[in-house]
């Protein structure tokens, strides 16, 4: 027996793209960026420790206009993966697998994220007196 | 040929007597994760435009400090996890596939313990 033609997955290229294997295949992306995402976590932390030059230049990076576009995105990853990981929990237990339950709940996921990125920023900005 | 019989080859094959617990880690660590991680991005946004001493004062109480370390513990161990699962999906060599999930669990020990002796600094006063 041979075990090195089996199919492999996720074998994504065949499939007709729908929202449930879109948001699928997002929660893995967006699980894979926060994991990029913890090195920022890190390098805050160890900042913070030791001593305000240290932790002024880690604001300045995180503040810069680079560095807010890559916290937005992070900050969309981690509600979007936050959110579809609640949907996968509710699976888990057992509910939520109709065909229509699962699509509603998926584009419930996406508009939370989206809501929950923009509120977050939103508040951000008020926080910081609109700067 | 192999003298193995297909019983054997199986289990030479299967989940290496894992069973459930990777499944069941990564739940475990998500439902964790779901308040410590709203907790955390709440008291981010709380301290946007804080200064050094205002964070550092924030992290040096012992329930912030024990809950970011909780929070440490369990992104790093849920991040290797998913990561485990992404690698063996879509790395294919049995060397670059081992090479890579050693490579993700060390760094995943270093960074998370990185993170955990910050917030122990920060609690202990030497920062």
């Amino acid at each position: 027996m041979t075990t090195s033609n089996r199919p492999l997955s996720p074998h994504l290229q065949v499939y007709r793209p729908q929202i449930t294997s879109m948001l699928s295949i997002l929660h893995r992306i967006t699980g894979v960026a926060l994991a990029a995402g913890t090195l920022l976590l890190t390098y805050w932390l160890i900042a913070a420790a030791s001593g305000p030059e240290a932790f002024a230049d880690a604001q300045g990076l995180i503040g810069s206009f680079f560095g807010r576009l890559l916290l937005f995105g992070w900050t969309y990853a981690l509600f979007y993966h936050l959110c579809n990981g609640i949907r996968h929990l509710i699976w888990d237990a057992g509910y939520g697998f109709e065909m229509e339950t699962a699509v509603r709940s998926g584009w419930m996921v996406l508009g939370a994220s989206v809501v929950l990125t923009l509120a977050s920023w939103a508040l951000g900005y008020a926080m910081m007196g609109g700067a | 040929m192999s003298l193995r019989s297909p019983l054997g080859r199986v289990r030479g094959l299967g989940s290496a007597k894992e069973g459930t617990s990777h499944w069941w880690a990564q739940r475990l660590t998500s439902l964790a994760l779901i308040p410590l991680t709203i907790w955390f991005c709440a008291a981010v946004v709380a301290l946007i435009g804080a200064d050094h001493a205002t964070v550092a004062g924030w992290i040096a109480s012992p329930l912030v400090a024990g809950l970011l370390i909780l929070l440490i513990a369990a992104t790093f161990y849920h991040t290797v996890l998913g990561l485990q699962v992404v690698i063996e999906d879509y790395v294919h060599g049995e060397m670059s596939k081992m090479a890579l999930l050693l490579i993700v669990k060390a760094l995943a020990i270093v960074l998370a313990l990185s993170g955990i002796l910050s917030v122990l600094t920060l609690l202990f006063g030497r920062a």
